[in-house]
């Protein structure tokens, strides 16, 4: 990851409207190093393929600008701009062979023939599709037409490739077996990536840094590993792997950690990472497998009784729903293996949590 | 343990039934009850479309009257070498015939039969009805008494057109078609100049057609491009306004432009007013009002199956060409034309067959220069009521759509065609 902190792409104030009602995407300052995958994710409506087609330059901007090396790059038309793009519906050409499409964008630059053979023989060597020059797009399975698709948008040598949810039409196997491919072809050849996608899995498997969209507003822009361990507000929480919530009133502030009385009535010690003062309404989101069984006395501050409602078997783990202080949403995760024990629906049991686990968040 | 010897080939069914049997018995009862949910229209297409066409087609080739009226004749006649004068046998043969064809009152359609032959056989034959020898004449003197009637009957080619015309199935009208005719030997020559019309005629047909494609190709492409890439709600609106004159009648649309088009019409009025053209101009009744009319009444034909294709190419092919670096130009002609060339073959092959046979509108707009294959074919079915030569046209007609649907299947595929 030759990534620095050089801006390549900047987003100043972006503001888009489609019907001069509704902000589809929201004072949006974003900006995009040099080198790194950026992922915007959030779901349908959120506006980051917005922001991906007014960064690609099919959508106007209403407001604000996007600088490319600190240019601004509003007025330049698509096909000035030299970005690769890959599509959802892979977009390849049915009437060209593979050499065609992955030779369109060179011929379109005049680059010599030889070259453009060339050059086409190593995009393929890349996506491990050597020898499929000749075949038609309908010839080719989906994982293959998207990496020629893939090969496409990288064969120029563009600065920037953008990609508007690439692997949403193939199955799960093949999908999971892309997003390695992507990535290793990102480390390989160190091109800056904007990918939108509103599957967190994938965005989490695949970013340096992701930007959560929700409602045309950027809702925290940080590496996986803090967006997934650290969420800002309960929006990300929620987005990001399972949360478990609970709505309660701060009771007292002691530096980073609080106490909150929840609705049910019970009182939760959490770490205090948005709250308002003393009195004031908070979220608390807890991972489920932040959640300790049977936990050892003085180990948890927080320790409840909890009956079992529902148990799922998902192979590699058990996922619990279980009732705890008013709150019959509540889920843990179970070890299959090792000496966990074995649970059943009605018992009841004893669970606890760290304070810095659960995080006291402000209420949307 | 039940031992079923399998055999080398043939797949068994656990009960030893021979898999290929199982398969037909089981898929018997399907077949036989398609089969006979498309007997009906099968039996009607048989009845109401081949039938008739097959038989009126066959009449190209069909040649009775000689044959037919005159049988004595039509059999003394091929001893005849063609040179000089026949025999007395044929001449004899032929005075009977006549009488007995005068006595059955078909001697009209012989008469007419070999007059589009040769002209003034007509009369010759009419006239020589009404005055035949008395039927004790000998024989000898026969040839004498006819020649007494008429002088012509001294000629060679007079004879030779009965002998030409005497076998039960002839060419005769498929040369005429293509302006060519036998002479006495039977070999294949070039028909006079003064009846030489039909190569013309068929040339005209092809050109017109041609012009008539290309100009609804080239409205016709923007249109449906606008049709398949507007929003649905502006789109709509426009294919109301493609489909409304499509559900006008021909006749209808056709004597509306008569009236647009004639010297004192609305199109006349208003250019001479805006000062476009100074006088009046002719647009009527000649090639101009053709044009414009057949393509007014054909665009639909270009627009439908190019609009059917283009509303399943999807708009992201023209962002990914703009996303390659290619400009909108580029992008046109090198991803969305190729991806539109179903719908293209598809229009011009609808569009060109359809005028190749276009009739009332030429008829009724244009003038006697600009009628088309059509035209002569009604011609000859219902003014001249020779229809050996309108089913000879029809053939010829048939014929150059075979070969240009050929064509097509040749170079694009039928398979690729694509109609609304």
């Amino acid at each position: 990851m030759s990534q620095n902190n050089e801006a390549l792409v900047q987003f100043i104030g972006v503001e888009k409207t489609y019907d001069g009602e509704v902000l589809a995407v929201k004072n949006l300052n974003l900006e995009i190093h040099r080198g790194e995958f950026l992922t915007l994710l959030g779901p349908s409506g959120s506006g980051k393929t917005t922001t991906l087609l007014m960064l690609a330059g099919f959508e106007t901007t209403t407001h604000g600008d996007i600088l490319l090396k600190g240019k601004s790059i509003t007025k330049v038309p698509p096909p000035k701009r030299n970005f690769g793009m890959v599509f959802q519906d892979y977009a390849l050409f049915p009437h060209m062979t593979v050499q065609e499409n992955l030779a369109f964008p060179l011929t379109a630059r005049k680059v010599p023939k030889a070259e453009i053979e060339k050059k086409v023989a190593r995009a393929l060597e890349m996506v491990r599709l050597a020898g499929y020059q000749t075949r038609r797009p309908n010839q080719l399975s989906g994982g293959q037409q998207q990496r020629v698709a893939l090969a496409r948008a990288l064969v120029f040598e563009p600065q920037l490739v953008l990609m508007d949810e690439p692997l949403g039409a193939l199955d799960k196997q093949l999908r999971e077996q892309m997003q390695l491919e992507i990535k290793h072809i990102h480390e390989h050849l160190g091109v800056t990536v904007l990918y939108v996608t509103h599957d967190q899995i994938e965005a989490l498997t695949m970013s340096d840094r992701i930007a959560v969209l929700h409602q045309g507003e950027i809702q925290q822009l940080a590496t996986p590993t803090k967006l997934y361990e650290e969420p800002e507000n309960s929006f990300v929480a929620d987005f990001i792997g399972k949360n478990n919530r609970f709505a309660g009133n701060v009771l007292e502030i002691n530096r980073s950690n609080c106490k909150v009385e929840i609705d049910g009535g019970a009182t939760v010690e959490a770490l205090a990472v948005k709250v308002g003062g003393v009195g004031s309404r908070t979220l608390l989101s807890l991972r489920p497998e932040s959640v300790v069984l049977d936990p050892p006395d003085g180990l948890c501050p927080n320790r409840f009784e909890a009956r079992v409602e529902e148990l799922i078997y998902l192979g590699d783990h058990i996922r619990a729903r279980v009732s705890v202080c008013g709150n019959d949403e509540f889920v843990i995760t179970v070890p299959r293996t090792g000496n966990a024990p074995r649970l059943e629906v009605g018992q009841t049991i004893n669970i606890g949590w760290q304070s810095q686990d659960c995080r006291a968040l402000e209420v949307p | 343990m039940t031992t079923i010897v399998p055999t080398a080939d043939i797949v068994r069914t656990a009960d030893g039934v021979p898999l290929k049997v199982k398969l037909r018995r089981a898929e018997r009862m399907r077949k036989i009850r398609a089969v006979s949910l498309i007997a009906p229209l099968f039996l009607f297409l048989a009845v109401t479309f081949v039938m008739p066409i097959g038989i009126m087609l066959f009449r190209s080739v069909q040649n009775p009257e000689v044959s037919q009226i005159l049988p004595r004749t039509a059999q003394a006649i091929q001893q005849w070498d063609g040179e000089g004068l026949p025999g007395e046998d044929v001449v004899a043969a032929f005075i009977a015939d006549l009488r007995a064809a005068k006595e059955a009152k078909t001697h009209g359609k012989v008469a007419k039969r070999l007059n589009y032959d040769l002209s003034g056989f007509r009369s010759l034959t009419l006239q020589t009805a009404r005055r035949l020898p008395p039927p004790e004449t000998p024989p000898s003197e026969l040839l004498d008494k006819l020649i007494e009637i008429d002088k012509r009957w001294g000629e060679t080619r007079y004879w030779a057109t009965i002998k030409k015309a005497a076998p039960p199935y002839t060419m005769f009208y498929l040369l005429a078609a293509l302006d060519r005719n036998f002479d006495v030997k039977g070999n294949v020559i070039h028909a006079p100049p003064e009846v030489s019309i039909y190569i013309d005629v068929l040339e005209r047909t092809f050109w017109m057609s041609f012009i008539v494609t290309a100009v609804c190709f080239l409205l016709g492409y923007p249109i449906a491009y606008l049709l398949a890439t507007l929003p649905t709600k502006h789109s709509n609106l426009l294919m109301i306004l493609v489909l409304l004159p499509f559900w006008t009648s021909l006749l209808v649309r056709t004597t509306a432009w008569v009236v647009l088009l004639q010297t004192q019409g609305v199109v006349n009025d208003a250019a001479v007013a805006l000062g476009l053209w100074s006088e009046r101009i002719q647009l009527i009744h000649n090639r101009t009002g053709v044009y414009v009319a057949m393509v007014h009444i054909l665009l639909p034909f270009m627009v439908l199956p190019l609009y059917s294709v283009m509303k399943g190419i999807s708009f992201t092919h023209m962002r990914a060409a703009a996303s390659l670096g290619a400009n909108p130009l580029r992008s046109f002609l090198k991803v969305y034309v190729p991806q539109t060339m179903p719908g293209i073959g598809a229009g011009i092959l609808l569009v060109f067959i359809i005028s190749l046979g276009y009739y009332i509108t030429p008829a009724l707009v244009g003038g006697p220069r600009d009628q088309m294959i059509s035209y002569f074919i009604a011609f000859h079915t219902n003014t001249s009521v020779n229809w050996g030569m309108a089913a000879a046209l029809s053939v010829v007609l048939l014929f150059c759509v075979m070969i240009f649907f050929g064509i097509y299947n040749r170079f694009v595929g039928i398979e690729k065609m694509k109609l609304g």
